[in-house]
């Protein structure tokens, strides 16, 4: 079988769920075989290989850490030499994209980006897109060389399915045109013990109604309740309430959770690009006109701060 | 010496409107009027500062579109920009993003650059993969999404906030940057802007003039093609409520019935 190279997205080593997402999708297409640049590839591979990866090529270099983009590029496309893949997949993310592009123009290759859904097809594999602020869905397949399909987040399930998983050392030589950018410096990001916005099953997000920074525990409190990530409108976030990182929407996050809850928030087109494809939308707007309630599965028209923590004490009594 | 700024900017159907696929499952661009992609205005935004920062810049506007996108070239204009370059040519329908970067590339290496800027993403395709196509083709650093950027000493420095932890970059000049909605709010044209624009030079280049091939581009040279575009159908309508004391509780009902509690 065609073999299909999957880009793992890790930090340190704790892979993170899209990656599992992708071996899933790339199993419909071949045999997975992942690639991990950086450390603690041993640790990554025992989980990938579970969720279906042949094999994990490894490579570590401190020029993945000390330059941006291009030296993973370059490793990338030593695994692509090795293995003369059917198709590489790598995660919907600003890297991942980067990445994946780069890969497709050294290729002669044609790249899909921000796919929802991959599954096999006669003359390759088939990408669904949601596009316009998800108005339309495509179905796109690339005719030259090698797919390249970034997937966003969310899009598949992951199901497991024990392969061997053996790691193999991959040699990368990073070329000097591949160190033109450098990473003077890195501050992580702090985490806040909530759910990572793009994978999490629940977000709850709150907009301008929420009307300051010190009111926004009650959108946290009500996340908490249901274990979900919190979101922001970009409103919110100008107004520097909450964090920037947090943003849903066309240049913010876009997620695509079980459920989405929209606190505060009028539902403009890019807060919609961002969310349109979650599954379930609840909002929760004083106003009964404003637009997001066009999307609802479930609007209740109402002051947040009755709605929200009326609802928070709930699920709290309901899980008891 | 002249620092020579080279800004892409892309011409794009309105995201407000109701946006279509033609029959030959491109984008329609007659039933939208189109924009200067507002995220491309931080570009031009940031190419701005940049020159007032500067000895002596140059800033020169690129675009690939249609007759029309010339809009796009003068909205820049009359922000401050000081030319524009149109490349326009029948045989462009249908270039995907691998065929785009390589007209681009050829356009700014025609015009001479040190520092491209440009959006984070457009807002149509949305893929942010240009401004790293064009570095590969161009053989510079890629110094993008920019949340803060500047140009000093033949250098380029910018923050870049990532998923996991936020960077700051550095790389010599010529490099492409790409700029976020987080770097700075655009500038409005003034009245004066407007005027002056007219009179800008805006130069228009075809395929030939960049030595491009025909099918190197457009639908036939495409590497990707799009097979079926389908217009979601309307969401059926939800259940509405008023809160008149209970909305929480009936939220809360909804969601055990989903299972979500
Ligand atoms: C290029 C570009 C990119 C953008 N990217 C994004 C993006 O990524 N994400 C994003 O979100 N936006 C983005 N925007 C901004 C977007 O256009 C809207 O301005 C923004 O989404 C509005 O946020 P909001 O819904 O919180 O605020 P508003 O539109 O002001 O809506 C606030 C809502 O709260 C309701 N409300 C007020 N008080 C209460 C209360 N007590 N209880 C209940 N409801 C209440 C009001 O009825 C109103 O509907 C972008 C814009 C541009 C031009
Ligand atoms: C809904 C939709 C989905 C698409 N999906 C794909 C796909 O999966 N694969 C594919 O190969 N193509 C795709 N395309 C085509 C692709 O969008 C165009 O080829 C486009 O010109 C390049 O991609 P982008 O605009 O998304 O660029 P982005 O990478 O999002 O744009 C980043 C920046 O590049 C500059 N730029 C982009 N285009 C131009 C231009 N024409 N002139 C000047 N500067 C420009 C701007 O500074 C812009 O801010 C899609 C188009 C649409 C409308």
């Amino acid at each position: 079988m065609a073999e299909v190279l999957v880009y793992v997205d890790h930090v340190d080593g704790a892979v993170r769920k899209p990656t599992l997402e992708l071996l899933t999708l790339a199993r419909r297409i071949g045999e997975p075989v992942a690639v991990h640049l950086g450390a603690n590839a041993e640790a990554a591979a025992k989980l990938l290989g579970e969720y279906g990866a042949v094999k994990v090529l490894a490579a570590d270099a401190p020029e993945f850490a000390e330059y941006l983009v291009a030296p993973k590029v370059d490793a990338l496309q030593a695994a692509y030499d090795a293995v003369s893949p059917a198709a590489v997949l790598l995660p919907s993310s600003a890297e991942g994209k980067e990445i994946g592009a780069r890969l497709a123009l050294r290729i002669g290759s044609g790249i899909i980006t921000d796919a929802v859904d991959v599954e096999a097809g006669d003359e390759g594999p088939v990408a669904t897109q949601s596009v316009f602020a998800a108005s339309y869905t495509t179905k796109s397949r690339i005719t030259k060389g090698t797919p390249v399909i970034t997937v966003k987040p969310n899009s598949a399930a992951p199901e497991a399915a024990p392969a061997a998983g053996a790691v193999e050392q991959l040699a990368v030589t990073v070329a000097d045109s591949s160190k033109g950018t450098k990473i003077v410096s890195r501050t992580p990001r702090e985490s806040t013990g909530r759910p990572e916005l793009t994978e999490a099953a629940i977000v709850v997000s709150g907009g301008r109604g929420v009307n300051g920074a010190e009111n926004f525990p009650v959108i946290e409190a009500l996340a908490d309740s249901l274990g979900a990530a919190v979101g922001a409108s970009r409103a919110a976030v100008d107004a520097g309430w909450y964090p920037h990182t947090n943003q849903v929407g066309q240049t913010g996050k876009s997620v695509s959770p079980q459920l989405y809850i929209a606190a505060g928030i009028s539902g403009a087109i890019q807060h919609r690009a961002g969310m349109q494809t979650s599954k379930t939308i609840v909002a929760i707007n004083k106003d009964e006109e404003a637009p997001i309630f066009d999307l609802v599965d479930y609007g209740v028209v109402g002051d947040l701060f009755d709605v929200v923590p009326a609802l928070t004490d709930e699920v709290k009594t309901r899980k008891g | 010496m002249s620092l020579r700024i080279v800004v892409c900017v892309k011409y794009v159907p309105d995201a407000t409107g109701d946006r279509h696929f033609a029959e030959d499952l491109t984008v329609d661009r007659d039933d939208v009027d189109g924009l200067l992609s507002e995220l491309d205005e931080y570009a031009v935004e940031q190419a701005l500062q940049i020159k007032e920062a500067a000895d002596d810049a140059e800033i020169t506007i690129l675009t690939v579109g249609p007759e029309d996108a010339n809009d796009a070239l003068r909205k820049a204009l009359s922000m401050g920009a000081d030319k524009a370059v149109h490349v326009e040519d029948d045989d462009l329908h249908g270039t995907d993003a691998l065929g785009t970067s390589l007209v681009l590339a050829k356009a700014i290496e025609k015009t001479g650059y040190d520092l491209v800027v440009c959006g984070m993403a457009s807002t149509d395709g949305t893929m942010g993969v240009l401004p790293a196509l064009l570095a590969e083709r161009l053989s510079v650093p890629q110094v993008t999404q920019l949340s803060e950027v500047s140009v000093a000493d033949g250098k380029v420095t910018g923050r870049r906030d990532g998923d996991t932890a936020s960077e700051q970059l550095e790389a010599a000049l010529p490099a492409v940057v790409s700029v976020t909605d987080q770097s700075g709010e655009a500038r409005y044209p003034s009245f004066k802007g407007i005027m002056a624009a007219k009179k800008k030079p805006v130069e228009s280049l075809d395929l030939e003039d960049l030595e491009i091939e025909a099918d190197e581009v457009g639908l036939e040279g495409a590497w990707t093609k799009v097979d079926d575009a389908t217009e979601r159908p309307a969401r059926t309508a939800g259940t509405i409520v008023k809160d008149e004391g209970e909305g929480g509780k009936q939220l809360a009902e909804f969601l055990a019935g989903q299972k979500f509690i």
